[in-house]
């Protein structure tokens, strides 16, 4: 089995692994998900990055859980990376030199959750708009606040 | 008043001062969806392209967090709205999996053929689209023929052409109405009569080849580092198929071919499609066959709705109905993902909950964004009327990719 080989394979390299729903889930810290996404990319060929998104915890003191999925074109499997970061938190490394997708992702990621991505240096907004104030999937952002780029019209 | 522009480009100032910068979209009329790509120009060669999209952002992801989860089915119908099948089945599985329900074995198969049905609707009006902007307007015609049979007989099953809303948590909204599989019969039959049409006009078609053979090609590893998947990637020559690698729904109990292409340019994107419509057929054929009897919703009152007839005369039923619909399906806590292979590719749900009635994340996967980060590498050294060519073949749907 691919996860199992996996999991004692990379012992060490991860704080924590668990199932969910049959995919396999391995718990990060921040300076363990680089060396650990180069490990999956090189060994185990998970070389398609599917998503990466943020989940905010608002009442935490590390605020968001950062989930990577990626995806490995050899065993066909698919697993998940979930690390917790501060709010503030800039260190959080990039994976766009492993992955090009990573590009869109992050940026997403970005504009939604406010997280920075260390040595990242496009950043734009890519599904909001230059200006727009606050990050809307954040808990705190009202659902209801509206910040149109052209008046309405009278 | 001035406004200021909504994206900065990195190319609004080119080195080079015979280079020109373009901007085409996001409203363009050879565009089928609302997109920029703002193009650094050397005579009519692509230099540098910036793709930018989010001109149909409307916040899935944070609407669904203030709605209970039977309230979020209209809102995946608009995700990719030429298949808005796939999107609820993908749903309605993840939040399946959560609260644990097993489905009826008919729900299982009706599901698995819509799903074929709405592929094939899907792969049609991407074609069709694509073909039509190259000049190939009969073969256009022919498409959209075929896709207004589907949707109307869709209509019939769902009461919409295109927004259907037809899956509830743990089943179906309601059963095949007669005579429905025998008019699937006569559709399937004036779909391969027009679709042999189809392959005589553009298969070896001079100017359809000069169009799109060896433009926007790419690699297998290519496709795979910019996040490609569906029948983009399967056009590289990948046979990577959710559908045989990890089969949801009926699909292990079908027979049916994974079509890849050889050398991932938009002929083969566009002979991928036509062969996946051929296997959809089949697989719906299948379908038909062996589609068992039976409820097509779980008998779970915790989840399903009752019946309106009994809404309306029994006084338990009245109480049951209001329950879910104000409060909502209570789902445990947990996170699951799982993913669907839409029509454009893989189709993924991460949900979140926290054992309340609302999705405490939801997160969608969302082929078309992957596609469009990736876009840019597909028009760099091609000519500027490529753009027209590749981005058709790429199929993005606006309402998948801007969420």
């Amino acid at each position: 089995m691919v996860y199992e080989k996996l999991k004692s394979e990379l012992t060490g390299q991860y704080q924590r692994a668990w199932d969910s729903f049959g995919m396999l889930v391995l718990d990060v810290s921040l300076e363990q998900l680089l060396p650990l996404v180069n490990r999956l990319k090189d060994d185990f060929s998970f070389d398609l990055l599917l998503d990466i998104t943020a989940v905010d915890y608002p009442e935490r003191e590390l605020r968001f859980d950062l989930v990577y999925h990626l995806f490995s074109s050899e065993s066909r499997k698919r697993i998940r990376l979930k690390l917790c970061i501060a709010e503030d938190e800039s260190q959080v490394p990039t994976v766009t030199r492993l992955y090009g997708s990573a590009n869109y992702l992050e940026r997403e990621v970005h504009e939604m959750y406010g997280v920075r991505f260390a040595d990242n240096d496009d950043l734009r907004p890519i599904l909001l708009y230059e200006g727009f104030e606050g990050h809307p999937l954040r808990k705190d952002y009202p659902m209801d606040l509206e910040q149109p780029l052209v008046d309405y019209r009278k | 008043m001035d406004y200021k522009s909504p994206v900065s480009s990195p190319l609004e100032h080119t080195a080079d001062p015979n280079h020109v910068v373009v901007n085409v979209g996001p409203s363009h009329p050879a565009t089928h969806g609302t997109i920029q790509v703002i193009a650094e120009l050397d005579g009519e060669t692509v230099i540098k392209a910036d793709v930018h999209c989010g001109y149909l952002h409307r916040g899935f992801e944070k609407e669904a967090e203030h709605h209970t989860y039977h309230k979020v089915i209209p809102y995946t119908d608009r995700l990719n709205y030429c298949s808005a099948l796939n999107n609820n089945f993908a749903y309605a599985e993840t939040v399946e999996k959560l609260l644990g329900v097993e489905l009826t074995p008919r729900c299982i198969w009706l599901r698995t053929l819509l799903s074929e049905y709405n592929r094939l609707a899907d792969h049609v009006c991407c074609l069709a689209a694509t073909v039509m902007e190259l000049g190939a307007m009969t073969a256009f015609l022919y498409m959209m023929t075929i896709r207004d049979y589907i949707f109307e007989h869709l209509n019939h099953l769902t009461g919409a052409r295109l927004t259907y809303s037809y899956v509830r948590i743990g089943g179906l909204a309601n059963d095949l109405p007669e005579g429905w599989l025998e008019r699937l019969e006569e559709i399937l039959k004036f779909y391969e009569d027009y679709i042999e049409r189809i392959h005589g006009l553009l298969d070896r078609n001079r100017i359809f080849i000069d169009r799109t053979r060896g433009v926007g090609a790419m690699t297998p590893e290519h496709a795979l580092n910019w996040g490609y998947t569906g029948p983009i990637l399967r056009s590289t020559g990948l046979d990577i198929d959710l559908r045989k690698d990890s089969p949801y729904l009926a699909y292990d109990q079908l027979e049916f071919d994974v079509p890849v292409g050889i050398q991932g340019d938009n002929y083969d994107r566009y002979y991928v499609r036509m062969r996946e419509m051929d296997e959809s057929v089949s697989m719906i054929r299948q379908c038909m066959k062996q589609l068992p009897g039976g409820p097509v919703s779980v008998a779970n009152p915790g989840v399903t709705l009752p019946a309106k007839d009994k809404v309306y005369t029994q006084i338990h039923s009245l109480i049951h109905h209001f329950k879910l619909v104000s409060d909502g399906v209570k789902v445990p806590s947990g996170e699951v993902y799982t993913a669907h292979e839409a029509p454009n590719g893989e189709l993924g749900f991460y949900l979140v909950s926290d054992g309340g009635s609302r999705p405490y994340k939801l997160h969608v996967r969302s082929p078309s964004f992957a596609h469009m980060g990736g876009m840019h590498t597909l028009l760099e050294g091609y000519q500027l009327a490529d753009i027209i060519a590749t981005f058709g073949s790429m199929n993005m749907i606006g309402g998948e990719c801007d969420r």
